[in-house]
């Protein structure tokens, strides 16, 4: 539509001009004329070759399925232009550990999910199949799916964004990473490092995901400053599977940042969610945690050298794990363009649920990565890690990741 | 008047106020802001999401764009996919559905100009390409003019109360600007014809218009760093064919054509490529005068 509203405007614009006004340049006038005319025929019949084609599309969904398609000029084409974006994540790992993954454990956590370093020699990591697009002028939808090495396939996220809400909002539904925390929503395969900070495994199970809906809003100011809520099932840790109406799982969070001059910018968050235990119909989780993350590059261009500094502290206040509490800090500098060399330290605390003994839970954590281009990157990770009493796990990995496809868009 | 309404009536006020004032644009990248401010003048508010220094390929999604693009009537973008890896997640963390693609608050620019460069090849082994074309349309002065005249058209839909004023803006640009190009072509004569080496394919539209000749680039590939062997097979296609400078982006590291040019013998220029790239490049004219400047010297 406005498409038909500016094209004629553009012409109304060019042509008011009076062409004495032109006197050292009527070729040029008369080019850009000649441009514009062109560009509306142009426009005009792109437009009549997309309604053609929509047209065809609509024939060619509500006839049935023949018993052979009959060739025809370009079918392909008409109905393949309203495929998604569509893209694919490939991962894959060496591990050398020095101790046995499957007696891995946090000493005073009992995390669900996607925990420990995973398993020794060569493995594949998640492989990611994505798909999004614009469903009409009113919602997006996306949907990610995990194919595991173990040839299992899940659903990672998949969900629809209301994308015509007013006042701000940017309501979200389906399954979706919850937006608690910095690093929570952002895909594996885009960490700094190959694993997930430990507070991330022992609060979260890895990474916090949920069937439900999302609720986002953004001020209406210069500085950004966002809220957002969730409902959902809950199903997940901290969680569990329920049987019952209602809501297993809320979460709630602020979000803000900005720049300081060219150089800096910044994010911080306060998050909160709550989750109940579905067998007993009580609290099972109260966690808060606090985000920031600052990055700097000279001028803002992060092409030469970049540093960006991340720190998440969460807490659990339910009566059961009073007191547990863990963080991390890492730092990532890119020294050269394409390389980058990061470091990050995780501490857990296992608080007053644990009277055995004062032992707290900490990893180091050093890595250098090759980036060659924006669709690939290679690893080498070490990390000591010291999770359980007198056991020391020091941990190597070779990892790459490759994206293939269209240029996603990563968040900040 | 008791002090309740009063403060209604201020609330009132500051929220209706900024919203009846000017147009907010958001400009992607400095050039489309100094056309916004050339044609919107007082009439909007121009906020650019990037500056010269920085490779408008690589831009995060950082915090302050989502708040600036939240509150914006107009989003101004090269499109071309030039903001691929960042517009799209901006705009749709903004909540704000007057700048999603489609809508009349959102107007790329490549729409507007024939575009050059298509690669042959649509694949990732050769490097970071664009399959509409070269995006970085604004190194040619005519490629400005053709996308003044829809963006001043668009001004004028977005804000029909003063859309006579954007006429008068845009047509008093229009004649400055020609001006302007006949003395930049007139001054650029003595490039015509000229041989030059690119850091990054940046420069297509430029090269076009002032006639020169680009005999090769020192990335392998778009988007992809420099390395000894490229370099080195490119020196020996400037001992075959003798370039007159490298040109490379404000925003680009040195080092790669600096190397180059001294082995070579020839000049390293470093082009503004867009507004504030460098100290005379503060508007849209003396972008293209310190431009032609740059290069007369590079080839004398």
């Amino acid at each position: 539509m406005s498409r038909f509203i500016r094209m004629p405007s553009a012409l109304a614009l060019a042509l008011l001009l009076p062409p004495h006004a032109w006197a050292a340049s009527d070729a040029d006038l008369d080019e850009i004329r000649a441009q514009i005319r062109e560009l509306k025929s142009s426009y005009e019949a792109r437009i009549q070759a997309l309604e053609q084609r929509l047209k065809d599309a609509e024939a060619k969904a509500a006839t049935p399925i023949a018993v052979a398609p009959a060739p025809s000029s370009s079918p392909a084409s008409s109905i393949s232009a309203f495929n998604p974006a569509v893209s694919v994540v490939l991962q894959g790992r060496y591990a050398n550990l020095s101790q046995d993954p499957a007696s891995f454990a946090i000493h005073g956590f009992a995390p669900g999910g996607e925990v420990g370093p995973g398993r020794r020699g060569f493995s594949l990591g998640e492989s990611e199949l994505v798909l999004n697009a614009n469903v009409d002028d009113r919602f997006a939808g996306n949907l990610i799916v995990s194919l595991s090495p173990e040839n299992t396939v899940s659903v990672e996220e998949a969900y629809g964004i209301f994308i015509g809400a007013p006042f701000g909002l940017v309501p979200k539904f389906g399954r979706f990473f919850s937006g608690i925390g910095y690093l929570n929503e952002q895909h594996q395969h885009v960490w700094d490092f190959v694993d997930a900070p430990l507070a991330y495994q022992a609060f979260l199970g890895g990474q916090y995901a949920n069937d439900g809906v999302q609720l986002k809003w953004v001020a209406p100011l210069d500085h950004f400053f966002e809220l957002g809520a969730e409902a959902g099932s809950g199903d997940n840790f901290p969680g569990g599977p329920r049987n019952r109406n209602g809501i297993g799982s809320g979460a709630v969070y602020v979000h803000t940042g900005g720049d300081i001059g060219t150089s800096h910018s910044w994010r911080a968050g306060l998050s909160y969610l709550r989750t109940r235990d579905p067998e007993r119909n009580e609290e099972a989780g109260r966690l808060s945690i606090a985000d920031f993350v600052w990055k700097w590059a000279p001028s803002g261009n992060a092409r030469q050298t970049s540093f960006k500094v991340q720190g998440e502290y969460f807490t659990n206040t339910v009566s059961y794990a009073a007191g547990q509490s863990g963080w991390y800090v890492q730092g990532v500098y890119q020294f050269m363009p394409a390389w980058r060399v990061g470091a990050r330290y995780d501490r857990l605390s296992p608080g007053s649920g644990d009277f055995s003994s004062s032992f707290n839970p900490e990893r180091r954590t050093a890595m250098i990565d090759w980036t060659p281009s924006e669709f690939s990157r290679v690893r080498l990770q070490f990390a000591q890690s010291k999770t359980l009493p007198d056991v020391t796990d020091n941990q190597w990995f070779v990892q790459y990741v490759l994206s293939l496809g269209a240029h996603g868009a990563h968040k900040y | 008047m008791r002090p309740i309404p009063i403060l209604f009536a201020a609330f009132a006020v500051a929220w209706i106020a900024p919203a009846a004032a000017a147009l907010n644009v958001f400009a992607t990248v400095p050039e489309w802001g100094a056309l916004a401010k050339e044609l919107g003048g007082e009439n909007v508010t121009v906020y650019t999401a990037t500056n010269a220094l920085q490779d408008p390929h690589h831009v995060e999604a950082r915090p302050s764009l989502i708040a600036r693009a939240r509150g914006a009537d107009l989003v101004v973008a090269t499109g071309a996919e030039l903001e691929v890896g960042w517009l799209p997640l901006v705009l749709q963390q903004a909540g704000n559905p007057k700048v999603q693609p489609g809508k009349p608050g959102n107007f790329e620019a490549a729409a507007f100009v024939p575009m050059l460069g298509k690669p042959t090849r649509l694949d990732r082994a050769e490097g970071d390409v664009h399959p509409a074309g070269d995006p970085h349309i604004q190194t040619d002065p005519r490629n400005i003019a053709r996308v003044a005249a829809p963006l001043a058209a668009r001004l004028a839909e977005l804000d029909p109360a003063n859309a006579a004023a954007y006429q008068a803006r845009y047509k008093q640009f229009a004649e400055r600007w020609n001006a302007a190009l006949a003395k930049w072509e007139r001054q650029a004569a003595p490039l015509r014809g000229a041989a030059v080496v690119v850091q990054h394919k940046a420069f297509t539209y430029l090269i076009a218009w002032l006639g020169m000749r680009e005999v090769a680039a020192l990335e392998p590939k778009p988007g992809l760093e420099p390395t000894a062997s490229h370099l080195a097979s490119v020196l020996e296609t400037l001992q075959r064919q003798p370039a007159k400078m490298v040109l490379r982006a404000a925003y680009q590291g040195d080092r790669a054509s600096q190397w180059v040019a001294e082995r070579a013998k020839i000049n390293a220029v470093a082009l503004p490529f867009t507004v504030g790239g460098d100290e005379e490049a503060k508007d849209l004219f003396s972008l293209f005068d310190d431009t032609i400047q740059r290069l007369l010297k590079g080839v004398a």
